[in-house]
């Protein structure tokens, strides 16, 4: 019910997140469509959790712990480069240049 | 007592070792303990030639001729290579025993007057006892490999010797080129101990000569390639075109030093060792003619170049040269007793030449020292009429000078006329030989000619030191004039040790050889002359000494010199002598420089640094670096880089996993 428009939204949804990371330079941007992609991905797990059961829906839950704690991480990460340069334009941020 | 003395003898090889390790302590730790020194150093020479008596004396009395070795202990047990530390007394190593002993002993002495004043003393006598050590070790040697040990040991020794007085570069010099030189012979005597252990199995004196005649076809190509390379290493360490070119730059030693090593001893190890394998040299009768060729040519050479040298022991170098020339006449021709009897007579006369002029040295450089003089003190120029000033050395000289002219009956005139005659005797059989004889005989013409052109030069004619250094002209102490006698009188009575037959002597030296040289002789043909020949040549042989001699006297005009500083080069043929033929030219043009250059332009700044360095060592580091650089280009510290290079990445898995 309802399979195809489901997984071609979250297709869609994810291919957006995947270009935002690809393009954009804001990290809060970027980190917004990291986000992005990991939603669609649930979404993908709801909309499949009616073909295999109850896992796809268990599987979304673990996915929002992690990704709530990657959040977490993620934002202090970025304040703390902000604090440092003043930035969170990543092209800024090269420190592993060779 | 008697029984026993042949079992001493370790001990006269092992005295002069131990008189080494005092005097190189004794030169580091209290250099100035000239008394110590003086006991220590003469006393080790003393006691071995004592030793080296009473074993000899033993060896005469002992009932059957058979030589007595002694095993010490297994050295090189490899296979079948068994090579014991083994010394072997037999008839030929006494005579080279006393010879090295008693003429080392008188030269020891002297040097204690000679050497008084200098600095490096102990030094000189730790290398001087080193030297007699190893010597006696290549004497006694009862193997190859041992005696190998005791030959490549006196040319260390030598090297050390020439260069005592390092401190000038052309002495260093000197004492390198002996080194390198000798090298290159016995690089030819290795070759041949290994083409000996191949044929024969053993490295044993008596194993190898006992099973020669069996294994090595007469005049085979084998035999005559051990010979011919035992004699390259002949020419190496005694002097021979065309390794001779040391010899005479080793003059740059002390001269008792010339004395011992480059006159009496060590330059005649090689006759020794080609009389020693008498038995693979009759074997290869190509080697023997090519050995008594080249002998009688260098005699005649070097002679040549004494001719015209102006440095007094140049003289007496090239004469070295010139007289071992003669002995590998008589080594070569197969009559060893005559070769090793002009050994054991010019180790007489030519230590008491060299030593007579070390006292003429000496008493030159006291003068110009004495009066702050910068002359040579060496050149004869400089010399003349020291006959007033340094009689005893004048006349012992004379014994000598008339000694190696070959004047009856002195020593020189028996050995050297043994040789020619031995020499024309196998003419017979092959022409060649008497060739080998001219040249022989008219290298003594010229011997006696440049011999007493030396004397009249040093000794006669007017004085060319200088007015105020005449005052300082004195015979040296009697330290140094003792053993200038005591060898006088072996000049004069050491011929008699071999008398010949035609003058009605009992050819001592030849009977007491005989057990060691009957191998040979009878693989050799018999030559027999008749008396009459004989007379003829003896007669031959002291007419060319007596024109040589009376040739100089008239010829030369010793009132006519100037003293070195004024004199004009010489022009022409006495240039072409003087400059010694070129020799050291040629060889530095066709061996040294294309050498030098191979090494330094070829390996070394192309091989070396371009390729070893350039490709091998900085190259790899270079690679190394770039393909560091082309992978930081990679890293370019962009997430975005980053990011794109993954999501490529999982495309082409996800592409790869879903096809």
């Amino acid at each position: 019910m309802l399979l195809g428009p489901a997984l071609v939204v979250s297709a869609v949804l994810f291919t957006l997140g995947v270009a935002g990371v690809l393009l954009r330079r804001n990290a809060i941007v970027i980190f917004m469509c990291v986000e992005l992609m990991l939603n669609a991905v649930n979404l993908t797990f709801v909309a499949l959790a009616q073909r295999i059961g109850v896992a796809g829906h268990v599987f979304v839950f673990f996915v929002m712990a992690v990704a709530a704690a990657e959040a977490a991480v993620g934002l202090a990460i970025i304040l703390a480069v902000f604090r440092h340069r003043e930035s969170v334009d990543l092209r800024d941020i090269d420190l592993l240049k060779g | 007592m008697a029984a026993t003395a042949p079992s001493l003898i370790w001990l006269a090889v092992v005295l002069p070792l131990a008189g080494f390790v005092v005097n190189a302590t004794l030169a580091f730790v209290r250099p100035g303990a000239r008394t110590v020194v003086s006991v220590v150093g003469v006393g080790v020479l003393v006691g071995a030639f004592a030793f080296s008596a009473a074993a000899c004396a033993a060896l005469a009395g002992a009932p059957d001729a058979a030589p007595i070795v002694f095993r010490y202990w297994t050295w090189m047990p490899v296979g079948d290579l068994q090579v014991d530390v083994a010394l072997r007394l037999d008839h030929l190593s006494a005579v080279m025993l006393l010879v090295v002993t008693g003429v080392g002993s008188l030269i020891h002495v002297f040097s204690v007057g000679y050497m008084r004043e200098d600095p490096g003393y102990a030094r000189y006598f730790a290398y001087l006892n080193l030297f007699v050590f190893f010597m006696l070790l290549l004497v006694l040697g009862a193997n190859f490999p041992v005696m190998f040990v005791g030959w490549e040991g006196v040319g260390l020794c030598s090297y050390l010797l020439i260069g005592f007085w390092f401190g000038e570069k052309v002495n260093a010099d000197a004492g390198k080129k002996a080194f390198i030189v000798n090298r290159i012979g016995d690089c030819g005597f290795l070759v041949a101990m290994f083409l000996i252990f191949r044929h024969t199995g053993s490295l044993d004196f008596a194993e190898v000569f006992a099973r020669a005649p069996g294994l090595l076809a007469a005049g085979g190509a084998t035999v005559t390639a051990i010979t011919l390379f035992l004699f390259l290493g002949c020419t190496g360490k005694s002097a021979q075109i065309p390794l001779y070119t040391w010899l005479p730059d080793a003059m740059q030693g002390p001269t008792p030093v010339s004395a011992l090593i480059h006159a009496a001893t060590m330059v005649t190890a090689g006759v020794y060792l080609v009389a020693r394998c008498g038995i693979l040299f009759a074997l290869a009768p190509a080697s023997q003619a090519v050995v008594a060729m080249t002998g009688a040519v260098t005699a005649l050479f070097a002679a040549t170049i004494a001719l015209k040298q102006w440095d007094i022991k140049r003289v007496l170098a090239y004469s070295t040269v010139s007289q071992l020339g003669y002995m590998f006449v008589g080594v070569g021709t197969g009559a060893a007793a005559a070769g090793i009897f002009h050994l054991t007579t010019h180790a007489f006369f030519k230590a008491l030449l060299f030593l007579g002029s070390g006292s003429v040295i000496h008493a030159m450089h006291h003068a110009y020292h004495a009066t702050h003089a910068h002359e040579d003190a060496q050149d004869m120029r400089n010399m003349g009429g020291l006959r007033h000033h340094l009689p005893w050395t004048a006349a012992l000289m004379w014994i000598a000078t008339l000694a190696i002219a070959g004047v009856p009956p002195l020593a020189g005139f028996f050995s050297k006329d043994e040789i020619l005659t031995a020499a024309f005797a196998r003419g017979a059989h092959d022409p060649l030989w008497y060739g080998i004889w001219a040249l022989g005989l008219a290298a003594a013409l010229l011997t006696a000619f440049y011999m007493t052109r030396l004397m009249l030069y040093t000794f006669h004619g007017p004085n060319r030191t200088g007015e105020p250094q005449r005052a300082h002209l004195h015979e040296a102490p009697w330290v140094m004039t003792g053993p200038l006698v005591l060898l006088g009188a072996l000049t004069v009575l050491g011929g008699l040790i071999n008398v010949p037959p035609l003058l009605h002597g009992g050819a001592w030296l030849h009977e007491w050889l005989a057990p060691v040289t009957a191998g040979a002789t009878a693989l050799l043909p018999a030559g027999h002359l008749s008396h009459t020949i004989e007379w003829v040549l003896v007669l031959a042989a002291v007419l060319v000494a007596a024109a040589g001699i009376v040739g100089a006297v008239v010829l030369l005009k010793p009132g006519a010199l100037v003293p070195a500083r004024q004199a004009v080069p010489e022009t022409g043929l006495g240039r072409l002598l003087w400059k010694k033929w070129y020799v050291d030219e040629l060889y530095d043009a066709i061996i040294v420089r294309p050498l030098a250059w191979l090494s330094r332009r070829v390996l070394w700044e192309t091989i070396d640094v371009r390729v070893v360095d350039g490709l091998g060592v900085n190259g790899s580091a270079r690679v190394a670096r770039a393909a560091g650089w082309l992978g930081s280009r990679l890293q370019t510290g962009q997430v975005g880089v980053y990011v794109a290079v993954f999501v490529v990445g999982v495309l082409a898995i996800l592409t790869a996993a879903l096809r």
